[in-house]
This record gives C-alpha cells, structure tokens and sequence, in this order.
C-alpha cells in the first residue's frame, strides 16, 4: 500500500481470518494497522494485492464512538439497519436486542453528549451488532477509556465472540488486551507495516477474567513485548 | 471579582446592614462561587437595568442641562420621546404600519435569503471544485457597497418593494452561505466512514448526516442574517421609498423636519424588531437542537 505522496505505509501482509478466529495486530502507532483495516473494509483502496471480504455487512468499530450527537442512543443504534433498508419494527427489535447484549438498556433515550465514554464505546458496538456481521473489525475501540472500563468492555467483547462467532480482526497497542482476546495475535512493524511475528493463543473459549492473572499468559505477553521490540530497532 | 456585589461594600458601614455575617464567610472564601450563587434572575437583570437607567440619566443630563432650551429639538428629553413618539396614537400608528411594511420586506427578504444561501451552500458542499468556483462570488456579493449599486437596481427593478427586498436578500445572504457551508462539511470523517462503509447514498448522507450536523451552525447564521435582513430592509426603503412608507422613509422625514421625538421613537422600534428576531432565532435554535448540541449561549 502506497499513498500518492509516495509514503509506503504498508508491505506485504498477508493475513487470514476465518469464521469464529479472533485475530489482533499489535503495533506502534503509525504502523499502518488502521490503513489495514481501511483497506479491508473497502474505505481505502490498496495500490496491490488482493483483499476478499464478505463487505456485505461489514461490521467496524472505529477509534471513537462516531455517534451522531443529534441522535438518542436507541435512534444511533438503528442508523445501520436504516441504512440498510429494514422496516421500522424490524430496527426497533433488532436495536432493542443489541442495547441489551451491550448492557445500555435504560439509556436508550439518552443523547450520546450525557454518556461516558465507555458508554458511548458500548453504544458504538451495540450500533455494530444490529447488523449480525459475520466480519467485524475493530480499529483500536477502546484506546480512550480508562484501564477499568477497557478491561470491562474486553469482557463483554469476549462474550460476544463467544455469542456470535464472527470473524473478528482487532487493532491495538495494548498487548495485555491483544493476548486476552485472541486466538491468534500478529506483531506489526513500523514504516512500512510487516507482520514480523505471529502467536498462536493457547487458550480456548471461553475465557475467564482471572486468564489475566495466570502464568503462561503472562509468558505470551512477555514474548509479544520481545516480538515488537525487536520489530521496533 | 466581588465588585459587582454591593454588600462588599458593608465592611465600611456595617451597622448599616445586617449582612456582615454573611460576607465575613464569603468573602474570603470563595468569590467564585459566589457570583454564580446570585447569577439568578435578579443577578441576569439586574446589571442591563442599572445600565439602562444609567443611559436615560446621562440623556436628560444632556437634553435638559447640557443644552440651550434653544437647541433642544437636538436631543428631546425621554418623556418627550415618550409622550410624542409612543403615547401620540397618531404618530405612533404611522410607525408601526412603518414597522409593519418593513417587517414584510425583511421577512421576504430573509426567506428568499435562507432559500438561496441553503441551495448554494448544499451544492457547495458536494464538491470542492464546485465550492471553489462559486465561493469567490459570494465573497463579492458580499463586499459591494450596497450604496454603489443603488442606481443599478433602481434601473433593472425599479423603486418599489422588489428592489428593498433586493437590498435586503443581498445584505443577508453572506452569513447563510458561510455558516450553512461550514456546517455541512462539519461532520467528522469517522461519520462519513461509517455512511461509505454501509453505502449511503448520497442523498441519504446529506439528510441523515450532514444536515443534522450543519443545525448549529445554521442557526448561528440565521441569528446574524435576521439581524441584518432588518437593517436591510431599512435601508432598502431608505432608498427606495415607492408604494408603502416603511420604517426608513419615516426616518427620513422625520429627520428633514426636526421631528427628533418620532425620529427616536422609530429608531428605538427599528432596533426592538432586530432584537426580536435574533431573539427569535436564539429561541427557535434551543428549542430545536439545545436537547442535543448544548447550551445555547444565546450567540
């Protein structure tokens, strides 16, 4: 992938994904992770290569919540099934069932501007899981919550892989959450972004909170920590 | 900070008011709080009042003091204004079907305005290229001296209503067109993502997203051009006086006879109808989109 200003961002990758594997790429900022993703999702095209994905119904979730502020929770979780054409009664059934997967229930009728951000993340994914995608992609959700609400939000991702079995391709610099999610998890170098390591995940589905605390996960963190140093020098 | 609150003052004559308490705990610890403590009605109203009151006391200094009793028609006194300009039934309905035949022009003015601006600004919006080549003009539209071109539209409209509406569309089309352009291209990349991602068209995209996101800003616009469509519309009669005597064709007979009671009078009402629209705006907009786009702080 080249830009027009002739700035490579990425180089070779090649990267599978099937139904029901969580794949993560782990890497600095600026690596070219989202460019992946932009490029997967059909937002940027790739200058070579070759890229297939169901985009049918494409599930992303972006860096921020991206809520529309004129709009209550309940009518941005419905945004997507309206613009994929369902009926009224069909949008209302499917956003009622996602705002309780992500527990937003009685905040259906507040304005995203009286939510927390990690409220505004949870609406941003119930948004997302209206549709039933069988890929979803996550472009570094939650940077930008706190530690605590992070950890929070990767359960309840966890649990809706477990639930849905998509095919989920996940972003982000934490290596901690990267372990925890996925059953495999890609090191990313910078400038232009390679895959330079690859970690299978031993752990099965599903998951438990205390995986965090356990040796050989900390073992796994340690080795991807190694991995992306050295893709770093 | 404390200025504004006159018990401050008690530490000089305690005895007085029975307040010191109060200000003893206060005063040294938190004038912060304090003053948004007496931001109630009184705290909003208030201040503008002394203002005023200030204002009417410098005036009938000047009338009354100031000038010779010979030279009083220069600045009549406030009850003068009063008796003659308001409390006159005669002179006062002449002012207010002045009011009203200039409010006409200022309401089509403004509606052809909002039309016109929202359009160009819409078909800005969905290309750079065609923003570029039709910016430039309103930019010029906006910088010609209305004074300048009186003659022309004299000429081509003659000098009657079409031509104070004229006026009236050309003063307050600048803000609609910026602000509108502003607020459509507002909404952040991450929103115009996602509405590619599920292949919005574009149609869709601009009532579902661009729209709603330009509401703020549009309102911003509307509050200045309201203002601006009621000077237009004085000045559009000022100069072109045919049919119905509005508000600036009352200014300017008044003003050649040295009839300076229904001259203040009139410019006392011209101003109250430019206050009421943009307080109208001001209220249209919280109504509208304060639930979502915060206070409105009445700009």
């Amino acid at each position: 992938m080249t830009f027009p200003d002739g700035t490579r961002a990425l180089s070779d990758v090649t990267l599978d994904v099937a139904k029901g594997e969580f794949v993560t790429i782990v890497g600095p900022s600026g690596c070219g992770k989202s460019t992946l993703l932009k490029i997967a999702s059909g937002l940027l095209e790739a200058t070579s290569g070759e890229i297939s994905v169901d985009r049918d119904r494409i599930g992303y979730v972006f860096q921020d919540a991206t809520l529309l502020p004129w709009r209550t929770v309940r009518r941005n979780v419905e945004l997507l099934a309206e613009l994929h054409g369902f009926t009224k009664e069909e949008r209302t059934k499917l956003a009622e069932e996602a705002i309780g997967l992500v527990g937003l229930r009685g905040f259906e009728h507040h304005f995203p501007r009286s939510l927390s951000g990690g409220m505004r993340m949870r609406a941003s994914l119930a948004r997302t899981l209206t549709l039933k995608p069988p890929v979803f992609l996550f472009d570094e959700p939650f940077g930008a919550v706190d530690e605590i609400t992070r950890e929070r939000l990767n359960e309840e991702t966890l649990r809706l892989f477990e639930q849905e079995r998509f095919a989920g391709l996940f972003i982000t610099h934490s290596i901690s959450e990267a372990v925890y999610l996925s059953s495999t998890v890609h090191v990313m170098s910078t400038r232009p972004g390679r895959l330079v390591a690859s970690f299978e995940v031993p752990f099965g589905y599903p998951r438990r909170p205390e995986l965090r605390f356990d040796a050989r996960f900390a073992e796994l963190c340690g080795q991807v920590s190694l991995a992306l140093r050295g893709a770093h020098s | 900070m404390t200025l504004d609150n006159p018990s401050t003052f008690d530490f000089d004559e305690p005895s007085t008011f029975d307040l010191g308490e109060a200000n003893v705990v206060e005063a040294g610890t938190a004038p912060g709080a304090k003053r948004s403590a007496k931001a109630g009605v009184a705290g909003s109203v208030l201040p503008p009042l002394a203002v005023g009151l200030f204002i009417v006391g410098v005036w009938y200094f000047i009338s009354l003091v100031v000038l010779d009793p010979k030279r009083q028609f220069l600045l009549q006194p406030p009850h003068e204004v009063w008796n003659v300009g308001f409390a006159d039934w005669k002179n006062f309905s002449t002012m207010l079907e002045g009011m009203w035949s200039s409010t006409k022009v200022a309401f089509w003015g403004l509606l052809i305005a909002i039309l016109l601006g929202f359009l160009l600004a819409i078909v800005m919006s969905q290309a750079k290229v065609v923003e570029r080549a039709i910016f430039p003009y309103a930019v010029v539209l906006q910088a010609i001296p209305i004074l300048a071109i009186v003659p022309l539209i004299g000429f081509w409209f003659g000098y009657g209503f079409s031509s104070r509406v004229l006026v009236c569309v050309i003063i307050a089309l600048f803000p609609i067109v910026v602000n509108t352009l502003f607020g459509l291209l507002s909404a952040d990349q991450g929103m115009h993502d996602l509405f590619t991602l599920h292949k919005a068209h574009r149609i869709t995209r601009l009532r579902r997203l661009m729209f709603p996101a330009a509401l703020p800003a549009v309102f911003a616009g509307l509050r200045i051009s309201a203002g601006l469509s009621v000077i237009g519309a004085i000045v559009g009669d000022f100069f072109f006086g045919q049919g119905e005597v509005g508000i600036g064709q009352l200014l300017k007979r008044y003003a050649n006879r040295l009839e300076g009671e229904q001259l203040f009078a009139s410019v006392i009402l011209s101003s109250a109808l430019g206050v009421s629209v943009f307080l109208f705006f001001g209220w249209l907009s919280g109504k509208l989109i304060g639930k979502w786009a915060g206070e409105s702080r009445g700009r």
